[in-house]
């Protein structure tokens, strides 16, 4: 491991093919013009602009710290729940801002799913979980919300696993599975982005790989903004990626040009595991 | 012979040590182990053992003692018959079970002005004797001088009578009598009894219902009746239509009373038909009434297995049956009862409001100064001496709320009050203010404790902050819910002191849930196991006959306490089992 992060990555070592992919062609689904963050007195985020492209998967890296959580956060609003949470600035979903006055964000929140660090599956059968989102819009007709299970259990597959105890406890997952399962739950309302935070940090190797796998997968049909800590992982699963260094947009690219011929210093010290 | 070596031993070596050194040496290691073995903590886990141990000891001797002293006065003791000779008195003959034995001082009796004996050794035995007859000797009991009393034997032949008042009679049975004439003597009298005490006990049973359920539904009606007739009044609609109409239905109760009033002469007639004379151990004679009888038996020619029986019998009779003859006889069933709904009534009011008070305190108040002054006013709440409470409830529940109550809605009934006076409702009331904070703390904590994960991944999924709470935090913080209300129900039922403001009283006519329309009367005072062992031991007439009472129910408030515990203990790990996911 060491010796890969002294220099930059192989990616073709990754299993990855060059794509070709530029910024500047995408269809936009996040605009963010230019956002700073306060927690009470002190700024984390300092003038962040970027644009988030549609169905592909844009990954945030960065050392510890640096606001690359607290960025993906301001996409659904999360942060609103942190005392003291200030935000100065605007983002736009399809061209409209999140943080205007009556903003419905139990709305936004459907529009714009998100998966936490650790598996957080409710104590309640599989199925439940999976229509929990459902329910809460009220569909309670049993055949849309079976039809609605397959599908999500299918698309964060994990159908074939677990179609014999639906009704049993989610609790009973393995780690992975029960991430595969927040997955599940967070599809089965049909966001349009999903952010992931740190998806695979407390999963194992094999685990990891199946949710990576099926983040490519999930790619086709959803805007996926990623929050890791492996920059492996940013280079297998993402087309573009964000470099963040002390609440600071420091670069922001494709991703084979970020990894093999990066522009700033920082990032190249960054991913060359000088810091970090 | 090996001769005396006076030289220090020698070790392997073959160096010599002086004797002195090894001893400096030995205490060294002396004090070097003390401090080890200070170090290894284990003199730490002995004190933690011996706390746990003295803990454990106090509680297992506590429900002991008043195990073995309750539930020991229901076994059938033999009855010993004797001759008493007080020294310068014609001797008597004595009759009854003895119930304790103790050693005193000659000097002691002789200055309570006995003619004892000044020679002979310090100490005299004193027997407590229960020789019942009191409407012969004036009391139950009698203390005697252990060594005057002489001739001591179990005659199998001595019978006891548990009676419904005067106590129980001790002495021989001579014959039964049916309308005053014999109907057997002697051997055969026996035999004859115990087949009549059947027929009276069948008989008693009726007469009860007759008296409490028939003609109470009669009263309860007449009553109904007053009230509306009063009320109509009151409102000005009483004209002559209403007015025949309530006489009509008037006189159908009345000419129901009368039967029932019939059916209730011709059996008590019944009821006294039989009789039985008896003489006492020291000769007189007496007759009777079986009706008077609850229960006839020969203890000295009981088998084991009888005295089982009876004893079970006399339990059963003490948990299921109503008291007799100012509770110190028969059973504690509508303290029992009344317990077990003011306690029901206070877990149905005080869930809810501490429940809904801690999640607006924990969920929707902001943190600030006012939030935790308020929180620091609940805790101390639960500090408050509970007659404080007993004096709130009597002057806010009952004169304030009640009588509004009363003025509002029963004003027909005045100046009778309906709800201006102590009663059940304000008992549980009362207990339920009393017990609100422990169940704010302890959901407050389980709230505390729910993982934030959860909430943000129900907020994630498009959930209202009321959606994710309704959802997901207050069925994973129900076990906690449940553990406050098992603290509530532990504090509020074995709560003595302000309910003898509220609505508990010594001896309450009836229960408070029947068959009567509105069937629980939330108005009626109840009788309570915590107050039934203060009126037992201190205010009744005969001491020494309550004082077993008073432990038997004492255990028995622990035991119902216990049995509320643990059906609450096993629903919250029903919950708990089903939403363990507190590990996240």
């Amino acid at each position: 491991m060491a010796d890969l992060h002294t220099r930059p990555l192989d990616m073709a070592a990754l299993g990855r093919g060059k794509q070709n992919l530029r910024l500047a062609d995408e269809a936009v689904a996040l605009e963010v013009p230019g956002l700073n963050l306060f927690y009470g007195e002190k700024q984390a985020l300092f003038d962040v602009a970027l644009n988030i492209p549609k169905q592909r998967v844009t990954a945030f890296i960065g050392p510890s710290g640096c606001g690359k959580s607290t960025l993906l956060r301001t996409f659904n609003r999360m942060n609103d729940l942190v005392d003291g949470c200030r935000v100065d600035g605007q983002i736009l979903l399809d061209g409209h801002d999140i943080y205007r006055k009556g903003e419905d964000v139990a709305e936004l929140r459907r529009r714009v799913g998100m998966v936490f660090q650790k598996p957080n599956p409710f104590p309640k059968s599989i199925y439940e979980n999976v229509v929990y989102g459902l329910r809460i819009q009220g569909i309670n007709q049993k055949r849309v919300l079976d039809e609605a299970v397959e599908w999500a259990l299918k698309s964060a597959a994990l159908w074939d696993e677990v179609k014999d105890r639906l009704h049993e406890s989610a609790l009973g997952l393995s780690g992975g599975q029960q991430q595969r399962l927040v997955i599940a739950r967070t599809v089965a309302v049909q966001p349009e982005v999903l952010l992931l935070d740190e998806p695979c940090s407390a999963l194992d190797p094999i685990s990891t790989l199946k949710v990576e796998e099926l983040i490519y997968e999930l790619k086709a049909n959803y805007t996926i903004v990623i929050v890791t800590h492996n920059m492996q992982q940013a280079a297998r699963v993402s087309d573009y990626t964000a470099f963040m260094y002390m609440g600071k947009l420091i670069e922001y690219g494709d991703t084979d040009t970020l990894f093999t011929n990066p522009a700033k210093k920082h990032t190249e010290d960054y991913i060359t595991g000088r810091y970090g | 012979m090996r001769r005396y070596d006076p030289r220090p031993p020698v070790g392997l070596s073959g160096e010599t040590r002086p004797l002195s050194g090894r001893v400096q040496g030995e205490r060294a290691v002396k004090r070097d182990s003390l401090s080890n073995w200070f170090k290894s903590g284990a003199p730490w886990v002995w004190l933690n053992a011996g706390a746990v141990s003295i803990a454990v000891i106090m509680t297992v001797g506590l429900l002991a003692v008043i195990a073995v002293r309750g539930f020991g006065h229901f076994w059938p003791a033999d009855v010993l018959e004797a001759r008493y000779t007080v020294p310068g008195q014609p001797a008597k003959v004595l009759a009854g079970e003895q119930v304790e034995a103790e050693q005193v001082p000659r000097a002691r009796l002789a200055a309570a002005g006995l003619p004892v004996n000044v020679e002979g050794g310090e100490f005299m035995t004193r027997e407590l004797l229960k020789v019942g007859n009191r409407e012969l000797y004036g009391a139950d009991f009698s203390w005697v001088v252990g060594e005057w009393l002489g001739d001591t034997h179990r005659p199998a032949e001595l019978m006891v009578l548990e009676r419904r008042d005067w106590g129980n009679f001790y002495g021989y049975l001579l014959e039964v009598r049916e309308n005053g004439q014999p109907v057997a003597q002697g051997d055969a009298a026996w035999g004859e009894l115990q087949g009549r005490l059947h027929r009276v006990d069948a008989l008693y049973d009726q007469l009860q219902r007759v008296q409490k359920t028939d003609i109470g539904r009669v009263n309860h009606g007449l009553e109904r009746l007053r009230l509306e007739s009063r009320r109509l009044a009151l409102q000005g609609k009483l004209d002559d239509a209403a007015q025949a109409e309530l006489d009509a239905e008037r006189d159908g109760w009345t000419a129901q009373y009368q039967d029932l009033e019939n059916r209730l002469a011709e059996l008590n007639r019944e009821f006294d038909r039989d009789s039985l004379t008896v003489r006492t151990a020291d000769g007189q004679e007496q007759e009777i009434r079986l009706g008077k009888i609850v229960r006839a038996y020969r203890p000295n020619a009981m088998s084991l297995p009888q005295k089982f029986a009876f004893y079970f019998a006399k339990l059963w009779e003490f948990v299921s049956d109503e008291p007799r003859e100012a509770n110190t006889e028969g059973g504690v069933f509508p303290a029992i009862f009344g317990t077990v709904m003011m306690t029901l009534i206070m877990a149905i009011i005080v869930t809810p409001f501490g429940v809904l008070a801690a999640i607006y305190l924990r969920e929707y108040a902001r943190q600030g100064p006012l939030t935790r002054i308020i929180r620091i006013a609940v805790n101390n709440l639960a500090g408050v001496p509970a007659i404080v409470y007993g004096v709130f409830g009597l002057g806010f529940f009952v004169y304030v709320l009640g009588g509004s109550l009363d003025r509002l809605f029963f004003p027909e009934a005045a100046p009778a009050p309906t709800f201006g006076t102590p009663g059940l409702l304000w008992a549980s009331l009362t207990l339920a203010i009393l017990a609100v904070p422990v169940v704010i703390v302890a959901t407050e904590e389980g709230l505390a404790r729910i993982p934030r994960s959860l909430r943000e991944g129900s907020l994630a999924l498009g959930a209202t902050k009321a959606e994710t709470l309704w959802k997901v935090v207050l069925p994973m913080a129900s076990p906690a819910m449940m553990t406050g209300l098992i603290l509530a129900v532990a504090r509020a039922a074995g709560e003595v002191a302000p309910l003898m403001l509220v609505g508990v009283v010594k001896l309450a006519p009836s229960l408070p849930l029947d068959g009567n329309y509105p069937y629980l009367h939330l108005d009626q005072k109840i009788m309570h196991l915590g107050f039934h062992i203060y009126d037992v031991g201190f205010q009744s007439p005969n001491v020494e006959a309550a004082r077993p009472l008073v432990y038997a129910t004492a255990l028995l408030l622990v035991l119902v306490i216990a049995l509320l515990n643990l059906s609450a203990v096993f629903i919250r790990n029903h919950l708990r089992e089903k939403y363990k996911a507190l590990d996240h």
